[in-house]
């Protein structure tokens, strides 16, 4: 069923239509609404066979989702950010017993500086955790993806992040179809756990492992995220017999091919999540003989772990040139899925460009995507760009660390140099 | 793509307003999208947010900076906030005031707009009147539905139905109503050739 609601409430109903049996939940913006929404439904009877489970910290939150799924239960937490970071041992142990959790990330910035606004720096910090990440682009496919998660999670006995714009999506108000209880029912089936702890049929589940079978251990981590590389597409497949939508699968791409009427692209434009949508748009308009008719495509990345390694080398085996323009910044190197990408492209001969854009929700305006692709169609663009980057305050602030040994803390000096009375984005 | 732009003060309902104007379009089957600038806001504190308004699916996510039309919850922001900033030339305008244009001190700025997209209505009074709060937000809707003519007042009920009931949806329609009233009879006064406003 059509409806107009928020994208926290969206994704809150699909959870709730995946017959979780243990929620818990810990708030951390931009996912409150989302644990908020369910929790309504399991006080007001609408979700049965559910336990809500208030916990102290996310620390908490999942460890108590790995008891629960441990025990056989299907499990669902949500967070992010800090959230994330401050439950990151707890997040291995649930990959590295093999627990198919499904969390959903709301994407923020992590601190220092404090900053409650949108990247991918949480999720994208956790990339070697062992988890399955995938990338939702808009609250449609954000809603979609947890009921595949569920079903893929559990198939392979892996724990999942659903990874979606903090604020961009969660908070925004937009029309997404609901798929009824039956057709959730007709694609999910009830949780198998192929390990349970129970005192009928004891078992031990997290032993030591020694450098005998740790490797072999590890490896079967790699293994199985590598069948998730094929059971990716054909759930996507799946899903659309039963829910009549395209949603998921490992990538997908935008005029970047020679169909639909398009002459195929020199330049492909590489992005995970929301931006994809801006990116389209812009694409669309550069497009237009009248603006130049620039021959330019999209690569949308909806799995980063596993990385479509196979499927990204297809995407841009007739283009050019490639831009990656992520919400993220490996400090030191650049981007992380720059780095991802070029790995795939080994060999191709291509030109690569990285694009570290918007963080800590900086707006990425067509404007400013206009300018840098058309940079990018003509090879002027920097091996590694900071999107709208103001070099007056950055140069400031060098300056000022020049000058004196005590130049004080920099995030404040920087924010008294610009004037800042208010955050801002646009 | 007809773009809105939303400046209040936090407890106004700012964020609310964006998300009702979108159910309100989705109601007559179009493509809306709403969302706030996700500040971390605070009571009193100034507050953005947006709705954008399409008849194919929306993809754009970048923040609203040339608006068709402007709703300005709270008047004193006018002189604080660039509450104008990107503007379309002849774009919507609707304020909550009782004072005018001239009077705002934006006489000026508005000098050659077309004299019927400059809307004013006491939507605080309103709320008051008939909600029995100051929360302007619904009313100012229904203002909304009659300058812009973008979405029906009709729709508007409807939102207000979806998302209030009892006696506060009834307060905010009547609110709504009474302000879609008075809009209209202003901008049928500005297209007489009245310099109401300007």
């Amino acid at each position: 069923m059509l409806k107009q609601c928020e994208g926290s409430h969206a994704v809150a109903e699909a959870v709730a239509l995946c017959r979780p049996e243990v929620i818990c939940a810990y708030p951390i913006s931009p996912q409150t609404h989302i644990v908020e929404g369910i929790g309504e439904m399991v006080k007001s009877g609408e979700l049965k066979n559910c336990e809500f489970i208030n916990v102290e910290s996310e620390f908490a939150a999942m460890s108590v989702a790995i008891g629960a799924s441990a025990g056989g239960a299907r499990a669902y937490t949500a967070t992010a950010s800090q959230g994330l970071l401050f439950m990151a041992e707890a997040v291995y142990n649930a990959s590295g017993l093999g627990l198919p959790i499904v969390m959903t990330v709301a994407n923020r910035a992590i601190g220092a500086p404090i900053n409650i606004w949108n990247d991918h720096s949480d999720s994208l910090s956790q990339r070697d955790c062992g988890w399955i990440q995938l990338f939702a682009e808009t609250n449609q496919e954000a809603l979609d993806l947890h009921i595949q998660a569920f079903k893929l999670a559990e198939e392979l006995s892996l724990p999942i992040m659903v990874c979606m714009d903090g604020f961009i999506l969660t908070h925004a108000y937009e029309r997404v179809d609901m798929p009824t209880q039956a057709q959730v029912d007709a694609f999910l089936p009830p949780y198998e756990p192929r390990q349970v702890l129970d005192p009928a049929d004891p078992v031990s589940i997290g032993a030591m492992v020694g450098p005998e079978a740790f490797m072999e251990v590890r490896y079967l981590a790699h293994a199985k995220q590598m069948q998730a590389l094929e059971r990716i597409p054909q759930l996507a497949e799946e899903f659309k017999a039963v829910f009549g939508r395209d949603s998921g699968g490992l990538t997908h791409t935008y005029c970047a091919d020679g169909v639909d009427g398009n002459d195929g692209a020199e330049t492909i434009v590489i992005a995970m999540g929301s931006v994809l949508g801006t990116i389209k748009d812009t694409v669309d308009e550069m497009r237009k003989p009248e603006n130049g008719g620039h021959k330019i495509g999209v690569l949308g990345i909806t799995s980063f772990r596993p990385f479509p390694l196979e499927a990204v080398r297809v995407a841009l085996a007739n283009c050019k040139r490639f831009v990656v323009l992520e919400k993220s910044l490996a400090v030191g190197i650049g981007g992380i899925v720059a780095t991802n990408v070029r790995m795939a492209v080994t060999g191709m001969g291509l030109k690569g460009y990285t694009v570290v854009a918007g963080l800590g929700g900086r707006a990425i305006t067509m404007k400013s995507l206009t300018g840098l692709f058309d940079k990018a169609g003509r090879d002027e663009l920097e091996p590694l760009t900071f999107l709208d980057l103001d070099w007056n305050v950055v140069n400031n602030q060098l300056e000022r660390e020049k000058l004196v040994r005590r130049s004080g803390p920099a995030a404040e000096a920087m924010l008294r140099d610009i004037g800042a009375v208010a955050a801002r984005n646009y | 793509m007809f773009q809105v732009r939303i400046h209040g003060r936090g407890g106004q309902g700012v964020v609310t307003a964006a998300e009702m104007l979108s159910v309100a379009a989705f109601e007559e089957g179009r493509h809306a999208q709403a969302f706030p600038s996700f500040g971390s806001e605070r009571t009193g504190a100034p507050v953005v947010a947006f709705c954008r308004i399409a008849d194919k699916e929306i993809r754009l996510r970048e923040p609203i900076m040339e608006p068709d039309a402007l709703i300005i919850q709270d008047p004193t922001l006018l002189h604080q906030v660039d509450v104008f900033a990107g503007l379309k030339k002849g774009g919507y305008i609707l304020i909550n005031t009782n004072k005018t244009f001239e009077q705002l001190g934006l006489g000026e700025f508005v000098r050659d707009w077309p004299p019927e997209r400059l809307c004013t209505v006491s939507a605080t009074e309103l709320s008051i009147k008939h909600v029995g709060r100051p929360v302007p937000n619904v009313p100012l809707l229904g203002g909304f539905a009659a300058v812009s003519g973008v979405i029906q007042l009709a729709s508007v009920v409807t939102a207000i139905r979806d998302k209030f009931s009892g006696k506060v949806a009834d307060g905010n329609i009547a609110a709504a109503t009474e302000a879609y009233n008075i809009v209209r009879a202003e901008m049928a006064e500005a297209i007489m050739g009245g310099a109401h406003h300007a």
